[in-house]
């Protein structure tokens, strides 16, 4: 294949990838999306192969089947409630691929440029790796943390920024180490037998320790900026590879995915009211310095009877899930709750916060599975002026979006986050397994107010208690 | 310990202390409960319905009170010569009674209580303060009785409540007047509202204001500053030109509603008269009043306590046992706020009660603890209204720190870092890196223009199909399997397989999501 169609094949491939983002836009066009995606890989791979030579087809086929078996079982295999711990493995791999990529790229002697360009490339295959590197051990962590193999709460290790500056200034100092000895060909080793090899291996390592260290700082509740900040990683990843590789079509294409993570984070970060580098450095609350109030007062308790008839009495009822809801598995029972009130002529919605769950857009895609219809589905800012109208909030596992203190104390560490002011609305039914805060560690001032009742017992079985009283 | 339930005396008190529901919930705590028999009839309890969740149903009072430790009444206790009963004789030695008895206006009583070495526990001496809400029965008769006003009202109007036009002819809505929006004026607000009448209320707190508005109705305003707070929810006296001012008002009112509740207490003291009979005669003929105050006096000064009356032209209901009217619903209401008392006093749930007087509520429904006279507990440490010493505490204005740069340049310093950075990387970049350059930077801006239309609910879909791309990477692997050293083609072959994984499951994922939206 000619040159030029490989690159006409890339230009395709590369509009097709904008087609399929842009498909996302809204939910008619987003399966289109998906496909144009698809379409826009499989050109790519395929005029890429023709330039691959014949003796390595075997390796090729071999690692696609695999590779491509792999993935399809985990995709169709895994549960909704999981999504976050896919995303995170997955981003991890993307990692690991630009970590392997750039050291075969260096490892490479056909390669031939020099001068300048020479060490431009040099320098694009270390950030290649480091970014790559980066992205796989903060992704195995955060996969880690949202499976629970490790605990959601931040790990603080003293001085921990003085530890991220060093490990900076370290990679830095290796970086033009680096340059010189792929000069003069010292430091090699003896798989590697490359000038520069040393430097270059060190500070994978030292990317891989930071991207653990930076990801165990950062607590549960931060998990969806965490998420979204890995996804731009690899995206950048991928188009670092790029600039290594001299090839537009991965540029390009990290380049998007890259923006689209930072986009992502930008709106998770807005959604919580906090600065991103205080989210990246980790520690929730501990940068607050004056006491949030405590909160005091009794909570008003009621049973599943009860809290089917106030839904019985209530015309307009929202629905506000947390990651309560996933964990417990009640999106299924909620919809059948849903559906039924449905039918006896009420009005149902659910109202999503921006970082209810554990990664942006969980919550439509939980609802979603349980076949919950989008059109009911309505985000914070579409909603929150109607909370007036309604006559019972149901809070299902969801704790800080629904924080009274957020807008009216200035002291608590969620002070300005957007809420859903649920309280606004007639009555609020909390179902919560116990009196614990929430991720934050912040009192809630809601579970006391005058019109909230509070709803004890595990999502799913409360909730099918209700949805027994209600068919009663 | 055994609680007992007898029968109430009082001529015409249909309400008994617990019901089967409050029983079975009450015997969960370790007590077992006797009832005399037919005490449950006047609220539509049958024997066989405290039997079926294994209450004793026994024959007479005289059995309940001696082989109770508890007994809880609605009334306090009192002589009855007709039936020949005197509950005074009857109670034991050392055991603990439970039920209304206000202590202020029953001082003969309290004295005769205490000399029978007793603890008693007034349900009307319950603090009114958030945590023991679920034990105030005072809300809940005064709720009951609020409703049932507008249902006695309704019945002695002769007039629709809500306004309609029928071919017949347009019917005006009734007009009425609430008076003191407390928990009996605001049910009473409630149900007038709900049957379709125009409500207007009246109270001399500001702050229940919002709630009024809250339930639809209009909030009379007095062109006159004086707050009527006074402690524990209650309205306290108000000034002479304040009631002048307020007395015109309803005098102007009272021309003008069909319907007037009048709901006035201060406690311990008689009812404030309000309405007078001028006012009255004002009235439009067939206009109903109904003095919820009747017992304390009446707020209407033609008010005849538990009578209907008819003064020129208008119904003036003074009925003193409107919870009682409502026996069913009353007796749940009491029997469950008795429940949730002796929950608070049986914390361990083994059946023996602990008069603990370190608890505020405990303390202050205690009146008399083992035949001395307990009452009046000290004052409240908490007030329903916020006390006003905490409005006096200073916000804290923090200064904006004076900032180095001025704040016209402020929004487009980002900008211009960022060409300078591009073209200080312009001066030293060979020509190559920067065709690679500007596709990038160009990529980088539509990412941004397309990602922003991207809705949130599809953001986990977003993810999941960045996630496939990225998994473009692969391309890097492709062109590097053909590479003659075999530890770079290992390399390319391992970062081709995470790829594909990539690839095949992040676009396998987001499809099968995808397929799960539906509307």
């Amino acid at each position: 294949m000619s040159h030029s169609l490989v690159t006409m094949s890339y230009i395709v491939a590369a509009i097709l990838f904008i087609l399929s983002l842009s498909g996302l836009s809204n939910q008619e066009s987003s399966r289109k999306g998906n496909y144009y995606g698809m379409l826009g890989m499989a050109i790519a791979i395929i005029a890429t192969t023709f330039n691959v030579s014949s003796s390595a087809f075997a390796i090729l086929l071999a690692a696609i089947a695999i590779g491509g078996s792999i993935g399809a079982r985990a995709a169709l295999k895994v549960a909704m409630t999981q999504m976050p711990e896919l995303v995170a493995i997955m981003h991890s791999l993307v990692g690991m691929a630009a970590v392997l990529v750039g050291f075969a790229n260096f490892m490479d002697s056909s390669i031939n440029v020099s001068g300048v360009e020479k060490t431009i490339h040099e320098l694009e295959i270390y950030i290649g790796i480091l970014i790559g590197a980066i992205t796989f051990s903060g992704s195995v962590i955060a996969f880690g943390k949202l499976s629970e193999k490790i605990s959601g709460k931040p790990m603080l290790l003293p001085a921990r920024h003085w530890l991220n500056l060093g490990l900076l200034i370290a990679v830095i100092v290796l970086g033009g180490l680096f340059l010189q000895q792929t000069e003069s060909g010292a430091g090699s080793l003896p798989l590697l037998d490359h000038g520069g090899a040393l430097p270059l291996l060190l500070m994978t390592l030292l990317a891989l320790a930071f991207g653990v260290h930076m990801v165990m700082a950062i607590g549960g509740a931060d998990m969806p900026v965490v998420v979204s900040m890995l996804n731009s990683y690899s995206g950048w990843a991928a188009a670092a590879t790029g600039f290594m590789l001299s090839n537009d079509l991965l540029i390009v294409t990290g380049a998007l995915v890259g923006s689209s993570g930072a986009i992502l984070s930008y709106i998770m970060c807005h959604a919580m009211n906090r600065n991103f580098i205080s989210v990246i450095a980790g520690g929730f609350g501990t940068a607050s310095g004056a006491d949030a109030a405590v909160v005091e007062g009794e909570v008003q308790p009621i049973n599943a009877d009860e809290a089917a008839s106030l839904l019985m009495e209530a015309k307009n009822i929202m629905i506000i899930p947390g990651y309560g809801m996933a964990v417990a598995q009640a999106q299924h029972t909620v919809y059948e709750i849903t559906k039924l009130l449905r039918e006896k002529g009420k009005k149902v919605g659910f109202g999503i916060h921006p970082v209810a769950g554990r990664m942006p857009g969980h919550m439509n895609v939980l609802l979603a599975e349980a076949k919950v219809p989008y059109d009911i589905v309505y985000e914070m800012d579409e909603i929150n002026d109607d909370f007036p109208h309604v006559d019972v909030s149901i809070v299902i596992g969801a704790n800080d979006i629904v924080n009274p203190s957020a807008l009216d104390d200035p002291n608590s560490p969620i002070a300005g986050m957007p809420v859903l002011e649920c309280w606004k609305g007639e009555t609020t039914i909390v179902l919560k397994r116990s009196m614990a805060s929430g991720y934050a560690g912040v009192g809630n001032p809601l579970f006391v107010l005058e019109n909230t009742r509070m709803l004890f017992g595990d999502a799913n079985t409360t909730m099918q208690a209700v949805l027994k009283a209600l068919q009663a | 310990m055994k609680i007992g339930i007898p029968k109430e005396i009082y001529a015409g008190e249909k309400r008994v202390a617990t019901t089967p529901e409050t029983a079975a919930h009450i015997m969960k705590l370790g007590f077992s409960v006797a009832i005399e028999s037919g005490a449950g009839l006047g609220a539509n309890i049958s024997d066989e319905a405290y039997q079926a969740v294994g209450v004793d149903v026994l024959a007479d009072a005289q059995s309940v009170w001696q082989h109770s430790d508890i007994v809880m009444k609605v009334r306090a206790p009192q002589r009855n010569p007709e039936q020949g009963l005197d509950e005074l004789a009857l109670i034991a030695e050392g055991s603990t009674l439970i039920s209304f008895i206000w202590p202020a206006q029953q001082e003969a009583l309290m004295q005769e209580l205490a000399t029978k070495n007793i603890t008693v526990l007034a349900m009307d001496s319950v603090p009114r303060m958030s945590r023991a809400q679920k034990m105030d029965a005072l809300s809940s008769m005064a709720n009951i009785a609020g409703y049932r006003a507008i249902v006695e009202a309704a019945q002695h109007f002769g007039r629709f409540f809500t306004g309609q036009i029928t071919a017949a002819g347009k019917i005006p809505p009734a007009k009425v007047l609430v008076i003191g929006a407390g928990v009996a004026g605001l049910a009473a607000i409630g149900a007038a509202k709900s049957m379709g009448a125009i409500v207007r209320s009246f109270d001399t707190r500001p702050e229940v204001k919002e709630q009024i508005e809250s339930m639809d109705a209009e909030f009379l305003m007095l062109d006159f500053k004086e707050e009527g707070s006074g402690t524990g929810g209650y309205a306290k006296t108000m000034s002479p030109e304040f009631i002048a001012a307020e007395m015109a008002l309803f005098a102007e009112q009272a021309k003008e509603v069909d319907i007037i509740v009048t709901t006035a207490l201060i406690p311990g003291k008689p009812a404030p008269k309000l309405i007078t009979a001028d006012m009255v005669a004002s009235m439009k003929d067939g206009s109903v009043i109904v003095d919820l105050a009747a017992e304390q006096g009446g707020n209407c000064e033609l008010t005849e306590a538990g009578q209907v009356v008819v003064r020129e032209g208008v119904t003036i209901i003074g009925y003193t046992d409107l919870p009682s009217r409502l026996a069913n619903q009353s007796s749940q209401l009491y029997g469950t706020n008795l429940r949730h008392l002796l929950t608070d006093l049986c914390p361990e749930k083994n059946g023996i009660i602990h008069v603990n007087m370190d608890d505020e509520v405990i303390r202050g429904a205690t009146v008399i603890k083992e035949g001395k006279i307990t009452w009046p507990p000290p004052p409240p440490k908490l007030s329903a209204a916020p006390a006003a010493s905490s409005a006096a505490t200073t916000p804290v204005i923090t200064a904006p720190k004076p900032s180095i740069i001025p704040e016209a340049i402020k929004p487009f310093l980002p900008l211009f870092l960022g060409v300078i950075t591009l073209l200080g990387l312009g001066a030293v970049a060979p020509e190559s890196f920067m065709a690679h350059f500007t596709v990038f930077v160009l990529a980088c801006f539509v990412g941004y223009q397309v990602i922003w239309n991207v809705t949130p609910a599809l953001h986990t879909p977003l993810m999941s199909v960045t996630n496939a791309i990225s998994g473009i990477i692969v391309i890097g692997a492709l062109v590097q399997l053909s590479a003659p050293d075999n530890l770079v083609v290992i390399l390319a072959g391992l970062a081709t397989l995470m790829a594909s994984i990539n690839i095949a499951g992040g676009f396998l994922v987001t499809r099968r999501m995808l397929e799960m939206f539906r509307k």
